[in-house]
């Protein structure tokens, strides 16, 4: 059968859950070859294993952390012309979608970006796509060369399986551009304990309605009576309320869990690109009219401050 | 000597409009108000802020687009760019990113530069890859998704406030820069400079000036297909109660409904 490359995304070894789902979508359409580079890429062979990937391909060298995106491409590449790949699998991330481009321009192939869905088809692979703002799908091919193809988050099951995992070193031989932009430094993300934010099977968000970065107290409280990750919009972020990097919507993150609870959030455009593609939505805000209750499975028209703590009483009582 | 600076900026259909796909597959813009991408008008701020700061300093609009995307250069333009460029050819329709760049590169070369900045992403497309598209084919520094940049002594630096970590990053020019909307507010367009922006050149290039052949872009050059658009059906309307004590009791029992408790 042909191999499928998988690009992996990964944190000192830790592999992140998006690429295990990119290890279910690549079973569709041939066997998965991992490519997992930087520190600590060696650790990632076990779980990629044991989510069928039958090769991993590994280099550890220190070009990965000290410059920019571009040592990736080269070892993306490197792999590509070791294994003739039927398609190349990278996570939607934003790095993930910039070494993808560079790659499809290097191998000559077209490129779609944000799948939600990839399967095998009579003329290749498919890829389905949500687009503006998530109000039409669409179905995709590449016409020319290897598909490269970047898949959002939260589009498939993970699915453990057992693959050989077979370790092999990766020879990379970087390109002049590959120290083209220093990383001068790296200050890591504090974790908060909660889910990543694209990850996560439930999302909690506060907006405007939150009226201050101390209440949002009480959405933390209800996201951790459900496991759940906190995002909010760019109103709340703007206001300084929350920092950015949880932010849901087109210059925000792009979620897609199985539940999103929208709290004191209007439903702007821009926030709906970021999670309407959402399983399950749920809305409370105090105006009846707001668009966000266009897209809701289930709304409360109510002020959050009553509603939202009354809830998470509710679930934690549930609980026990 | 003169810092070049080229800013890319992309025509797009108003997000709040309905957009549509046209027989073709392509984008429908007959009935849909264009603008300059929202997210563009980051790219022109920054631009103009490090133009300010330099000695001598250009900055010219680029845009790849229909006649009507000349609204877009005209309004950068009227936040006060220098000059502006318009790649407009009727084989262009329904060009890929990857046509994209190749075009939007061929006029950057033509055009001369130090400094390339464009927008983290456009709001039709929403691919966010032609910046590291024009690095990949310029054979410069990227220097991506920037919220704070600066330039000096022939030097970039900037901070890329990612996923996992912040990154400081530096590169040498020429380099490709693009900056989010965190990058700092968009000026207005001033009366005086929307009044400016009238007698500013616009140069109009086509593919034959960037040697670039027909086949190379358009629909038919373009490297993937798409097969089917549908629209999403509309959401069956969900349940909305209204609280009158009860409504986070009301949820939590919606909730157990459907498993998530
Ligand atoms: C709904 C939809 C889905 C698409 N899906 C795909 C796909 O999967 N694969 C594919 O190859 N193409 C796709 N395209 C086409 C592609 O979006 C455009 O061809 C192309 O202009 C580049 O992508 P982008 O607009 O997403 O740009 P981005 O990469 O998001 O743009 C980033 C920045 O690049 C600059 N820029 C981009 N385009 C221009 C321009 N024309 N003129 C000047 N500056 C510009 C701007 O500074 C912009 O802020 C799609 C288009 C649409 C409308
Ligand atoms: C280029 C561009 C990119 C953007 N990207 C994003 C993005 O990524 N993400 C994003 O979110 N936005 C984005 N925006 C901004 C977007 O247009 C909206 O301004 C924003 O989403 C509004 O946030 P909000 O819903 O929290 O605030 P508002 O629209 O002000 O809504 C607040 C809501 O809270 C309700 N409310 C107030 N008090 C209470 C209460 N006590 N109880 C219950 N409800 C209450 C109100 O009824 C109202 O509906 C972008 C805009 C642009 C131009």
């Amino acid at each position: 059968m042909a191999e499928v490359l998988v690009f992996v995304d990964h944190v000192d070894g830790a592999v992140r859950k998006p690429t295990l789902e990119l290890l279910t979508l690549a079973r569709r359409i041939g066997d998965p070859v991992a490519v997992a580079v930087g520190a600590g890429a060696s650790a990632t062979a076990d779980v990629l294993a044991e989510h069928g990937a039958v090769r991993v391909l590994v280099s550890e060298a220190a070009e990965f952390a000290d410059y920019l995106v571009v040592p990736k491409v080269d070892a993306l590449q490197a792999a590509h012309q070791a294994v003739s790949p039927a398609a190349v699998l990278v996570s939607s991330s934003a790095e993930g979608k910039e070494i993808a481009a560079r790659l499809a321009v290097r191998v000559g192939s077209g490129i779609i970006t944000d799948a939600v869905d990839v399967e095998a088809g009579a003329e290749g692979v498919v890829a389905t796509q949500s687009v503006f703002a998530a109000s039409f799908t669409t179905k995709s091919r590449i016409t020319h060369g290897t598909p490269v193809i970047t898949v959002k988050p939260n589009s498939a099951p993970v699915e453990p399986v057992a693959g050989a995992g077979a370790v092999e070193e990766l020879a990379v031989e970087f390109s002049a551009a590959a120290t083209g932009t220093k990383v001068l430094s790296r200050t890591p993300r504090e974790s908060t304990g909660r889910p990543e934010l694209t990850e996560a099977a439930i999302v909690v968000s506060g907006g405007r309605g939150v009226n201050g970065a101390e209440n949002f107290a009480i959405i933390e409280a209800l996201a951790d009576s459900l496991g759940a990750a906190v995002g909010a919009s760019r109103a709340a972020v703007d206001a300084g309320w929350y920092p950015h990097t949880n932010q849901v919507g087109q210059t925000g993150k792009s979620v897609s869990p199985q539940l999103y609870i929208a709290n004191g959030i209007s439903g702007a455009i821009q926030h709906r690109a970021g999670m309407q593609t959402s399983k399950t939505i749920v809305a409370v805000n105090k105006d009846a009219e707001a668009p966000i209750f266009d897209l809701v499975d289930y709304g409360v028209v109510g002020d959050l401050f009553a509603v939202v703590p009354q809830l998470t009483e509710e679930i934690n009582t549930r609980k026990g | 000597m003169s810092l070049r600076i080229v800013v890319t900026v992309k025509y797009v259909p108003d997000a709040t409009g309905d957009r549509h796909f046209a027989d073709d597959l392509t984008l429908d813009r007959e009935d849909v108000d264009g603008l300059l991408s929202e997210l563009d008008e980051y790219a022109v701020e920054q631009a103009l802020q490090i133009a300010e700061a330099a000695d001598d300093a250009e900055v010219t609009v680029l845009t790849v687009g229909p006649e009507d995307a000349k609204d877009a250069l005209r309004k950068a333009l009227s936040m006060g760019a220098d000059k502006a460029v318009h790649v407009e050819d009727d084989d262009l329709h329904g060009t890929d990113a990857l046509g994209t760049s190749l075009v939007l590169a061929k006029a950057i070369e033509e055009t001369g530069y130090d400094l390339v900045i464009s927008g983290m992403a456009s709001t039709d497309g929403t691919m966010g890859v032609v910046p590291a598209l024009l690095a990949e084919r310029l054979g410069v520094p990227q220097v991506t998704l920037l919220s704070q940049v600066s330039v000096e002594g022939g030097v970039v630096r900037g901070r890329r406030d990612g996923d996992s970590a912040s990154e400081e990053l530096e590169a040498s020019l020429p380099a490709v820069v693009s900056v989010t909307d965190q990058s700092g507010e968009a000026r207005y367009p001033s009366f005086k400079g929307i009044m400016a922006a009238k007698k500013k050149p616009v140069k109009s290039l086509d593919l034959d000036d960037l040697g670039i052949d027909a086949d190379e872009v358009g629909l038919a050059g373009a490297w993937s297909a798409v097969d089917s658009a549908t629209e999403r059906p509309a959401r069956t309307a969900g349940t909305i109660v209204k609280d009158e004590g009860e409504g986070g009791k009301q949820l939590a029992e919606f909730l157990a409904g459907q498993k998530f408790i």
